[in-house]
């Protein structure tokens, strides 16, 4: 493990965290992006040594299988930027900003303060 | 028997949706049933040996089956769900107005004896807990049947909550025992003799559920509640027959687990207070059925002390007291629901010489009335005479004194109570102004019934030794013991001095106790516990989704990552500077510059204003990632990286050309402050996370059987390759999917925002030329 790429990764994750907590939608977006690098730097600096590219027949070579996950996970990660963009350009177009809103139902049921069973409006209250 | 039980359930389906049934067809139907089936079970059960036992495969891949066994006490049990069930039934069918609650009363209620003959009836615990449910349901409806009244429904509910609840812990205790024992069967139990902590706990599980079925303390406030059913209803759910079940379950198991003090002290104690309590809480009554429904909970504690202790005198005297309640009680039910019919009020203070007006009705419920008290000669004093016996020869200890004194307090209050019933509806009190008279004086079906249970009373108690000689078959197929029998007259003992002294004692209080004084309301009932613990729950729930659902996306993604960080921490902590000794700097000057630009433009992604120039910068990161990958010896990851980042620059600047340049800063939801702690914290966690897991690799890689797979499997050399496309190539086939996935979603995303726009362009074309039309 060498500290350099260590740095690497607490930056881009925290950075890419830092973004994520934003309420501008394209901001988002950075951080996933941020973060997915993180992440696949991670997998790889910890997965082994620096090292020769892994062919057959090469001595001292690194770790193959990290690197076709991070490869699945550079493509997907790919995948998810282009889907958020198309969202944020959505979202843009319907309200003139791509801000994520609060979910007005959920904000709602947290304002309601009235019981829920117990006071069931009567129809007609006949005796047996 | 099984067969009879879905008898029931087939007339019962057919009552319910043929709606347009006569209300006198349906309940000949379910007489019919009843009739059958007290008839299969008298002839089956009585005078052989070896119970008719019948079972079906429910589920044989996991051992789960339905089975019936008709011992001597499950006849018992289900000749009297039948016998009443029938009686009534015939009442009910003069009690309702004629219509659709009658037909659906109908349909429930032989569903429900339909049940309830399958739980008394069945040999295992599995069987008894299915049925144990339908009833729990059953009731739920039958307490509900009057659905336009809040109090109806809110009694049925907690009724269902309570018993729902009780059902759960029988559950548990079959599940526990079915692990512990290896079986459900209640013989094979009782033969095993289980033991251990894991069957102590099923045991209390399965008294808890009995409790709650009938109605013990502190579960007991549920069954008052339960009155606002119909008159029919509680006379035979709630006196009879299903508060029965917790009696049957506990009367199956005390031979079982009578012996663990746990079990012991919660029957007596428990029992014992809800005797006590029940007959207290009666005696405060004034409407003649909720009395009625207390004196049932005071005589289910009775009954609960008897049969749980399983002593052998004990256990005789619990079934006899079993048939004896059922059969006065129901007697007792029907004639109030007989008078409330022909008066339209239950209200004991506004009678006033109600016995000169309906003189059969006052005989026939005075001697029901003295069966409860335990006079002499009915079967009431029988069947309790015998109890103080078998408790005054009991020699189990403390328990059994605790016992005696809560049943002799418990019956001087049965006395009080049946007095003050009497007085309270026969009497003539002159103190009663306008008192209720009989406004149409009931049917011959309403008062005929009523007429049968007391004969029942009188005549079982007047062959009290015949009647008892009956009753010891049953009570030995429970503990496998001989039992004396019954007596009319026991002889002159300690019991009968005992008993008359109670008796005298009880009339006493029952006839000077002031209704004022009585009638003072009660502090604290558990009606009201439950319904605050059952607000409570509703509003903390309440509390907690507003808690934990703020409607905030970015509320969960901070939630989300703080537990990443927090997680991390926790698997740091166990050995905080794992793999630093194996730190060093960098694998070169070339890989510290990359690093250092990789740095330098994420932090700038978070600093810049404008959209292009962090796209760009985005861009700058993933490039030098790329150059990253290549230097750590990943050639094929550099490419590709290379070549996604380029293609990720091409969409942003696709797509910000058209939004705005620079970032507009909306409401922050959360300080500035928080959030950079908590990014800060997941940056230090991961990154001190990753050093601690790049030391910590105990087995080789899978990464070495690949490689020396690679060239004879697949022909290839570069072995990330042949991973991708060889040996995992499904994934990447999963890959291509999600990737044609988030093409179609981005593709429909654009095409409707296209849509959108370009309608609301025509409109506004379509607006200025009407106005220019219009000018």
């Amino acid at each position: 493990m060498n500290a350099s790429l260590v740095v690497v990764i607490a930056v881009l994750f925290g950075t890419g965290t830092y973004l994520l907590l934003q309420r501008t939608l394209t901001r988002i977006v950075l951080g996933v992006g941020l973060l997915g690098n993180g992440v696949n730097v991670l997998i790889l600096a910890t997965s082994s040594r620096a090292g020769d590219v892994p062919l057959v027949g090469r001595d001292d070579t690194t770790d193959s299988v990290p690197q076709a996950l991070i490869l699945t996970a550079i493509v997907i990660g790919f995948a998810i930027t282009a889907f958020l963009l198309a969202l944020a350009w959505r979202n843009w177009t319907i309200d003139g900003d791509d801000a994520v809103e609060d979910d007005v139902e959920d904000r709602r049921v947290a304002k309601a303060r009235q019981r829920v069973v117990t006071d069931v409006p009567d129809h007609e209250d006949v005796t047996p | 028997m099984l067969v009879l039980v879905l008898l029931h359930a087939v007339v019962a389906a057919v009552v319910l949706s043929a709606t347009r049934l006569r209300g006198t067809v349906a309940a000949a139907l379910g007489i019919a049933v009843f009739a059958a089936t007290a008839v299969t079970a008298a002839l089956q059960g009585i005078g052989s040996d070896v119970p008719a036992t019948q079972s079906w495969d429910w589920v044989p891949d996991l051992g789960l089956q339905l089975t019936t066994r008709l011992d001597g006490f499950a006849v018992v049990m289900v000749l009297l769900v039948s016998v009443i069930g029938a009686i009534v039934l015939a009442y009910s069918a003069s009690y309702f107005e004629p219509g659709p609650t009658r037909v659906r009363f109908t349909g429930l209620f032989i569903a429900f004896a339909g049940a309830m003959t399958g739980l008394v009836a069945a040999a295992d615990l599995f069987t008894m807990f299915v049925f144990w449910e339908l009833t729990s349901v059953c009731s739920f409806l039958l307490i509900g049947l009057n659905d336009r009244s809040a109090s109806a429904r809110n009694a049925a509910l907690r009724a269902l909550l309570v018993t729902g609840a009780g059902g759960l812990c029988l559950l548990a205790a079959v599940i526990l025992l079915q692990v512990a024992v290896g079986t459900t069967d209640l013989a094979e139990l009782g033969s095993r003799s289980p033991a251990g902590a894991m069957v102590t706990t099923a045991a209390v599980l399965a008294l808890t559920g009995a409790f709650t079925k009938s109605a013990q303390f502190p579960f007991h406030f549920w069954l008052p509640g339960a009155m606002a059913a119909p008159t029919p209803v509680s006379a035979y759910l709630h006196s009879a027959t299903m508060v029965k079940a917790g009696i049957v379950l506990m009367a199956r198991l005390a031979p079982v687990f009578g012996d663990l003090a746990v079990w012991r002290w919660l029957v007596v104690v428990c029992g014992g207070t809800t005797m006590v309590l029940g007959g207290l809480r009666a005696m405060r009554q004034t409407d003649a059925k909720l009395l009625l429904a207390h004196s049932t909970v005071s005589q289910l504690g009775f009954l609960t002390i008897l049969v749980g202790l399983g002593i052998p005198g004990a256990t005789y005297a619990g079934v006899a007291h079993l048939v004896a309640h059922a059969v006065f009680k129901a007697g007792l039910f029907l004639g109030v629901g007989a008078i409330d019919h022909a008066t339209g009020t239950r209200d004991i203070r506004r009678f006033s010489g109600l016995g000169r007006e309906m003189p059969q009705l006052a005989v026939m419920m005075g001697l029901a009335a003295a069966s409860m008290a335990g006079v002499i000669p009915l079967l009431g004093f029988a069947t309790k005479e015998k109890a103080l016996v078998a408790l005054l020869d009991a020699d189990a200890g403390a328990a059994t004194v605790v016992a005696l004194v809560a049943v002799i307090g418990g019956s001087v209050l049965s006395t009080a109570y049946s007095m003050r019933l009497m007085r309270g509806l026969f009497a003539t009190d002159h103190r009663v102004i306008d008192p209720e008279h009989v406004h149409h004086a009931p049917g011959g079906w309403l008062v005929v019934p009523v007429g049968l249970f007391t004969v029942a009373s009188l005549l079982g108690g007047l062959l009290a030794d015949a009647v008892g000689g009956w009753l010891q078959a049953p009570a030995r197929s429970l503990d496998g013991v001989e039992h004396s029998s019954l007596h009319l007259w026991p002889g002159l003992n300690l019991a009968l001095g005992i008993s008359l002294a109670i008796v005298a004692v009880g009339a006493v209080i029952g006839w000077r106790v002031p209704d004022e004084v009585a009638a003072s309301p009660v502090r604290v009932s558990g009606e009201q516990i439950f319904q605050r613990l059952f607000d409570g729950l509703l509003t903390g729930s309440k509390r907690i989704t507003v808690v934990t659902q703020s409607g905030s996306l970015l509320a969960y993604l901070a939630v989300v990552m703080a537990i990443v960080a927090g997680v991390l921490v926790a698997a740091i902590v166990t050995d905080p500077l794992a793999g630093f000794d194996e730190l060093t700097w960098s694998d070169g000057w070339m890989q510290l510059v990359v690093a250092a630009f990789a740095v330098v433009f994420a932090a700038a992604v978070i600093a810049v204003r404008e959209r292009f120039v962090a796209a760009l910068l985005i861009g700058g990161v993933g490039f030098a990632c790329a150059v990253l990958f290549a230097l750590y010896g990943a050639p094929d990851l550099a490419l590709t990286q290379i070549l996604v980042e380029t293609l990720t620059i091409v969409v942003f600047l696709l797509v910000l050309r058209q939004m705005p340049r620079g970032f507009d800063a909306p409401p922050a939801w959360a300080p500035r402050v928080v959030r950079v702690v908590i990014s800060a914290g997941v940056g230090i966690t991961v990154a001190a996370f990753a050093v601690m897991v790049s030391a910590a690799r105990t087995a080789p890689s899978v990464g070495e059987t690949y490689a020396e797979l690679s060239l004879p499997e697949a022909g290839g050399k570069n072995i990330v390759n042949v991973i991708l496309v060889d040996f995992r190539g499904f994934d990447t086939l999963g890959e291509i999917t999600v990737l044609g996935t988030a093409a179609l979603g981005v593709t429909n995303l654009v095409r409707m925002a296209r849509r959108r726009r370009r309608t609301a362009s025509d409109a506004a074309t379509a607006a200025a030329v009407a106005e220019a039309e219009l000018s």
